[in-house]
């Protein structure tokens, strides 16, 4: 095995060094334990935006039932149990903020990106393992600003995850606009530091510092994924700080950069006015829209890896898998403006943004095809990653449809703001995320921790989980279209919604299932760390460069020099090889090197070249009948 | 077999690996990162300025935007002198010539030459200092002046029309009696955050050549063997100097 040769080499590059507790678990410079630190606050965030959701869900569900365990866990938010009009709004806001940068952005790219970067691309660490590390310790803090902001009196901040001003911007506007909302704005400014300084090292780790051979289109799926959402926050989120920095000094400092002439509780002006709150939508939008972008493509590159892995087939179409990232994140700087359809922009404008976001269904088109056809006649092995691989697939799918409808500038003006666009971005963005990050949870696992989780609470837990999925988004399109309104504390004070009330229950008993499926996944990521089975080498018979590292994480990730690559990442099922998968790091002596792509081309299997022959049998009969020939 | 195969990658192309694609360092990519991400944060500021003053060019209830060059006409010991944008043009120009003192900086580190790298960062450092003190000055000239983050005394408001009447400057504003309305509000209060945080970026960046000025001094890149940290601070003066130019041009000039 040309892995042992790569490991026998001499030891010189590996220093044994005795770390001390501090500096290997809690200001790591290690690339993979960041990754870690990363992965484990992102579940915990996770746990706590999933509760969050579960409280709000059941006030939905039940409006008018006294709930007697809420009030001993909220306090004064819930008196009688029944749940406080201003802290729902405070819970659905701070459920999306936790669940859009803490987890899904956070959670997802820093540890994947974290963990993978350095490894698939042959690298002993990032390029600035300091800043990695500064990057983890902010974005920490940024979790204990946000979570600390629950604790005050007047409640978390609750404007909606996108904290619109005036709401946001005038402490008088309501309770939540206060402290909690001040918090709110330094955890995001906390934020954009810890994504600033990750995304600077993502990108120069991915420019600079691949090992030999590994050349841009032999860069595994994954990393084009997570170098493309590296570009997209490092030019984003700046904007989101100017933003909030004019956020600020509207509510501290006097200006009236988003305030125009508004009357609050019917009387009086205000004295700030001359802004306008739409340009702070504008501002909000160039990173939000990018932002989906973010959670959503270090989910596919997981997506491509697994399925292509566990398929036993190479991925279809690798370099329009690239340039469709490429495409899409392009189109994501520029179609902002189909958040405002109804903001009174020029229709001409709206035009312009429904076109330009109709194109990106293109791009996206061609990665779920790719995965299909990907997972076209593979040699399919079902193991929990990859389940909830195509599980993405299929909420990607399912939840990109309805963004075809959104799109529009025509139906989104009857749509926006409705349970539709709540179900359409669970699904394409929430769910489908999620669940290339459990994919990626299940895939990594043992290069991780250098053990196996359990492989049928795997399966309880993805099917548990899809299932629910489903069951809590997809009814939430019929009471869209029939125009039930988001953000509402209680339908039964609505005339028109009393109608949806069993639909609700059904999706908040469908929401408890789902949620309690994760504490089997917990269990299995906790308990497994310890006491899980021992890895092996290459648990899933990968090809990339990772799984040449010692199943003991060591610094510097490889004993002896750094493997060469020596051909791409998707070479699986080859004819000419007797294992089905080939190893970019091993030697090949006798073929010549080629990429992939060219490979495939040189040597179609047999089965496909019959099919061929048996197709101009067939035509030649048709031209002999029609008398052609 | 290996170490030819190892051979041929050499000959591949800059982006086959194993190698920096651009020949730099990843300290100087990050810091040209850094400086396209900031980019973005200044256009967001730029764009906002922008939006706030097409919106106020033609509305009705603001009609004018305060002409720069009837505010920023005081230049220090020359009080009730018309002087427009005359210490503004100081600033900018030893701003300037802080990033040629820079560049020479960067060169004489190319050479290795220790005391020059001393001197010309030296200069930078002063040059910056400099314009950071002419900022205070003008700041404060400007606030005395009236101006304030929630409010507009310049322009049309009939007590800044007054007062501006009152030091002589009356000819530069149209005023109509019984007009009773306010001057774009956010146009001191964008001058204040917007230069503000260009002066942040100055202060910033001259913290960071008092860091490497020292090290300069202590030798820590005689010891290296070279002045790459000199390039990596150059970059980021050079590109606040550039930010400048905008900043100047939006604020001062249009």
């Amino acid at each position: 095995m040309s892995t042992a040769a790569i490991h026998a080499d001499t030891h010189h590059d590996h220093h044994e060094h005795k770390e001390s507790f501090i500096s290997k678990y809690v200001f790591s410079m290690d690339h993979k334990m960041i990754s870690k630190q990363f992965l484990i606050t992102g579940i915990v965030m996770g746990m706590v935006g999933l509760i969050m959701s579960l409280i709000f869900r059941l006030q939905l569900a039940w409006p008018d039932e006294q709930f007697g365990f809420l009030e001993t866990l909220l306090g004064k938010w819930a008196v009688d149990g029944k749940l406080d009009p201003n802290f729902y709004m405070g819970l659905v806001t701070i459920h999306g903020t936790i669940m859009v940068f803490y987890v899904l952005t956070a959670g997802l790219s820093g540890t994947f990106s974290n963990l993978l970067i350095p490894l698939q691309l042959g690298a002993r660490d990032m390029a600035s393992p300091f800043m990695n590390m500064l990057s983890y310790w902010f974005f920490f803090l940024s979790s204990v600003t946000l979570l600390s902001s629950v604790f005050v009196e007047t409640g978390p901040a609750s404007g909606g995850w996108t904290v619109y001003p005036p709401l946001s911007a005038l402490e008088k506007a309501m309770p939540g606009s206060g402290l909690g909302m001040t918090l709110w704005l330094a955890a995001i400014a906390l934020f954009i530091v810890s994504s600033l300084l990750a995304g600077i090292n993502y990108i120069s780790t991915v420019l600079n510092m691949r090992t030999k051979g590994m050349s841009m289109n032999r860069m595994p799926l994954t990393i084009w994924a997570f170098f493309f959402t590296a570009i997209l926050g490092l030019l984003s989120f700046p904007v989101l700080l100017g933003a909030a920095i004019f956020l600020i000094f509207d509510r501290s400092f006097g200006t009236s950069f988003y305030l125009s002439d508004i009357y609050l509780e019917g009387v009086g002006a205000l004295e700030n006015i001359g802004g306008s709150p739409v340009l702070y939508q504008h501002l909000f939008w160039f990173l939000g829209h990018p932002e989906v972008y973010i959670i959503l493509m270090p989910a596919l590159g997981i997506t491509s890896e697994v399925i292509s892995t566990n398929a036993r087939k190479p991925i279809f179409g690798y370099t329009a898998m690239v340039i469709s990232l490429m495409g899409i994140s392009f189109l994501s700087f520029i179609v902002w403006g189909h958040h405002m359809f109804i903001t009174g922009m020029n229709p001409f404008l709206g035009s312009v943004f429904m076109i330009l976001t109709l194109i990106i269904a293109v791009p996206s088109a061609v990665k779920a095809f790719n995965y299909l056809t990907t997972l076209w006649k593979g040699n399919l092995r079902f193991n929990p990653a990859m389940l909830f691989s195509i599980g993405l697939v299929s909420f990607f799918i399912s939840g990109g449809l309805t963004g075809i409808y959104l799109g529009n500038a025509a139906l989104d003006i009857q749509l926006h703001d409705s349970y539709f666009v709540v179900a359409h971005f669970h699904l394409v963005m929430g769910s489908a995320a999620i669940f290339g990050m459990f994919a990626g949870i299940y895939h990594w696992y043992p290069k991780m921790f250098g053990r196996m989780m359990n492989k049928t609470l795997g399966y309880f837990h993805f099917w548990i989980t899809f299932i629910t999925a489903y069951l809590v988004f997809f009814p939430m399109h019929f009471m869209g279209l029939a125009g039930v309104p988001r953000r509402y504390y209680q339908f039964t004070l609505v005339e028109d919604f009393n109608v949806w009330m069993d639909v609700n229950k059904l999706i908040t008993v469908a929401a408890i299932v789902g949620g309690g499926a994760q504490l089997l996944f917990l269990y299995n990521f906790f308990y497994n760390i310890f006491k899980g089975k021992k890895a092996k080498q290459n648990p899933w018979q990968s090809n990339t460069l990772e799984w040449s590292t010692p199943v003991e994480r060591i610094h510097g990730n490889w004993p002896g020099e750094i493997p060469t690559v020596y051909r791409g990442p998707y070479e699986y099922s080859r004819p000419d090889r007797e294992e089905d998968f080939f190893p970019q790091y091993e030697p090949d002596e006798s073929a010549p090197e080629v990429l992939h792509t060219k490979e495939t081309k040189s040597a179609p299997d047999t089965k496909k070249v019959e099919e061929v022959e048996e197709g101009s049998v067939f035509f030649a009969a048709i031209k002999r009948v029609f008398g052609l020939s | 077999m290996a170490t030819e195969q190892t051979a041929a990658f050499e000959k591949q192309p800059m982006w086959a690996g194993g190698r920096s694609p651009f020949n730099v360092s990843y300290g100087k990519l990050m810091m040209w990162i850094f400086l396209l991400s900031d980019a973005f944060t200044f256009s967001s500021l730029l764009v906002q300025y922008g939006a706030q003053r097409f919106s106020n060019a033609e509305s009705a209830v603001t009609t004018k935007w305060p002409d720069p060059a009837s505010i920023f006409n005081h230049f220090p010991f020359m009080h009730g002198v018309h002087l427009p944008l005359l210490f503004v043009s100081v600033m900018t120009f030893i701003l300037i010539l802080s990033s040629v003192t820079m560049v020479l900086a960067v060169e004489a580190g190319h050479r290795n030459s220790k005391k020059e790298v001393q001197t010309y960062m030296l200069w930078t450092i002063l040059g910056g200092v400099a314009f950071l003190s002419c900022q205070a000055w003008e700041w404060a000239t400007f606030i005395h002046e009236g101006a304030r983050l929630d409010s507009n005394l310049f322009g049309i408001t009939e007590q800044g029309y007054k007062h501006l009447e009152s030091v002589g400057f009356g000819d530069h504003f149209e005023w109509e009696a019984g007009d009773r309305t306010f001057g774009p509000v956010p146009f001191a209060a964008l001058f204040f955050i917007v230069t503000g945080f260009h002066g942040f970026h100055v202060f910033s960046g001259v913290v960071i050549n008092v860091v490497v000025y020292i090290m300069t001094f202590r030798g820590v890149f005689e010891r290296r063997g070279h002045y790459e940290m000199i390039e990596k601070a150059g970059l980021y003066w050079h590109f606040v100097d550039l930010v400048w130019v905008f900043v100047f041009t939006f604020f001062y000039l249009i």
